[in-house]
């Protein structure tokens, strides 16, 4: 059996109320890191990443530059900078321009992770509403890592995850439900 | 061996070719933020590999500039994070008036947006031709463009919400003049300011200041250059002098994290002791 060790979730509009469910499944002793990239315009007062840390069982916190990215911890990419995985598994960050009209972008903490992570990433797009996070999930499948795209019929916005499975496809299409109870199921980096 | 892998071995060929041959070594910088610039040189430069790139840095004449350029993420804009040029004005300025002349040190400006931002404040506070303002980057495109003043018109809407939300007191529009499609500063406020060449990595520092900013540059630095960097901005910075970094850097876990005081815990701005 495959051992994962992180994951990288990319969402957008609609966000909010998918994540707020989402990583209330996750339980606290989650045994890999998260990494989340939530467009958004700014936030000054980390409101999302204090809201998700309230609500859920797992600590979810903004990444910081030069943060070792740890197992059992939620990391969400502040608002206007790109968050990168770099290969000592370490956060970093950058002011690069936008992709898709968005700081932080989905498709370069993807294309970092999948080179950081290999055959040992799962990438999973949520609800939104343009094209962000395609290319990034094509790399992770090109690097042999696992693809999870929500189900575009069950999403509150369909755009991103149809571009994401037609630019990339993805090994599981799943429910919200669904993948909560996937990641639920993931124990010291399998998944049963 | 994969894809992936012999990229990484193209990266390191290319840094180390670069090192050697431009004496620039991007090793100090972050991986991750470095190879996708590379890669996108790459893609812009019509090769498929980073590999293909080596011989352009030994034969192709003005690769050093295309490399900077495409390197340094010029990416910046005027009163970035209004909240903390409110408090530069409130708190920073006030206690730099009782200097009888004030040095101030911009450190990786690129195209000056911020480096324009301060003189405004300088001179709304009556403090400008007291000022010197050196202005720097490793970037020589960028710098060209700073000192030129001059910025495409469809970002000034931007720019004067932010002057005003970070506390502008005059109207925003007495600074420009529009020119066709450009925006161009008054050239009064460019009198204070010195634009130069300048390596955070390699070259010393000139002189003490009263007031450094170096904000989005560290970011891009691996831990080592991140420390060399802080240890030439304590040695150029008198007592009581300030350090301004950008919003999502810090300084505490840097060998001169003691000599500093948090002068305002939301925005980056510290004071040494
Ligand atoms: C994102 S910009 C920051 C602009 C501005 N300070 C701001 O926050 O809006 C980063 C700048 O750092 C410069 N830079 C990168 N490495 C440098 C070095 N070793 N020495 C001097 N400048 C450097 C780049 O050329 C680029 O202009």
């Amino acid at each position: 059996m495959l051992g994962y060790e992180a994951v990288v979730i990319g969402v957008s509009a609609g966000g909010f109320t998918a994540l707020s469910s989402l990583l209330a499944m996750v339980p606290e002793t989650f045994p890999i890191p998260i990494a989340i990239v939530q467009h958004r315009k700014s936030d000054e007062h980390n409101y999302l990443s204090q809201h998700l840390d309230k609500i859920c069982p797992i600590s979810v916190t903004e990444a910081q530059m030069n943060a070792d990215v740890e197992a059992g911890h939620v990391y969400l990419a502040p608002a206007n900078y790109h968050l990168l995985i770099e290969r000592e598994r370490q956060f970093s960050l950058s002011v690069d321009a936008a992709v898709c009209y968005s700081t932080p972008s989905i498709d370069v903490l993807f294309e970092s992770a999948a080179d950081t992570y290999g055959n040992t990433l799962i990438g999973i797009i949520l609800t939104g509403a343009n094209h962000d996070g395609s290319n990034g999930l094509q790399k992770i499948r090109e690097c042999g890592g696992l693809a999870i795209v929500q189900d575009p019929a069950s999403a509150e916005y369909n755009v991103m995850p149809q571009c994401a499975i037609d630019a990339a496809g993805a090994d599981h299409i799943f429910s919200l439900d669904e993948i909560g109870h996937f990641l639920a199921g993931i124990r010291h980096g399998c998944s049963h | 061996m994969n894809v992936n892998d012999k990229e990484e071995l193209e990266l390191d060929l290319f840094i180390s070719m670069v090192k050697s041959y431009f004496d620039y070594d991007f090793n100090d910088y972050s991986r991750a933020s470095i190879k996708r610039r590379i890669k996108q040189l790459a893609v812009q430069s019509g090769v498929e590999h980073i590999s293909e790139l080596i011989p352009k840095v030994l034969y192709e004449e003005n690769f050093r500039d295309v490399l900077l350029q495409s390197i340094s993420v010029t990416v910046t804009e005027m009163f970035r994070d209004p909240s903390v040029f409110a408090s530069i004005r409130n708190e920073v300025i006030p206690a730099l008036m009782i200097l009888p002349t004030v040095n101030i040190w911009h450190a990786g400006c690129a195209t000056g947006e911020e480096v324009y931002s301060m003189a405004i404040i300088l001179r709304e506070a009556g403090l400008l031709q007291y000022c010197t303002i050196h202005a720097t980057d490793f970037n020589e495109a960028s710098l060209d463009i700073a000192r030129q003043g001059k910025y495409p018109l469809e970002n000034i809407k931007g720019y004067t919400k932010n002057y005003i939300a970070g506390g502008g007191i005059c109207s925003f529009s007495d600074y420009y003049t529009v020119d066709g499609k450009w925006a161009i500063l008054d050239p009064t406020l460019r009198e204070q300011i010195r634009f130069y060449r300048h390596d955070l990595a390699k070259d010393e520092g000139f002189g003490m200041m009263n007031l450094i900013l170096c904000r989005n540059v560290l970011i891009y630095f691996k831990k080592h250059l991140q420390d060399h960097v802080f240890n030439l901005f304590d040695n150029s910075l008198d007592v009581n002098s300030f350090l301004v970094i950008g919003d999502k850097e810090t300084i505490e876990f840097s060998p001169i994290a003691n000599s500093f005081e948090a002068f305002c815990p939301t925005c980056k701005i510290y004071r040494r002791g």
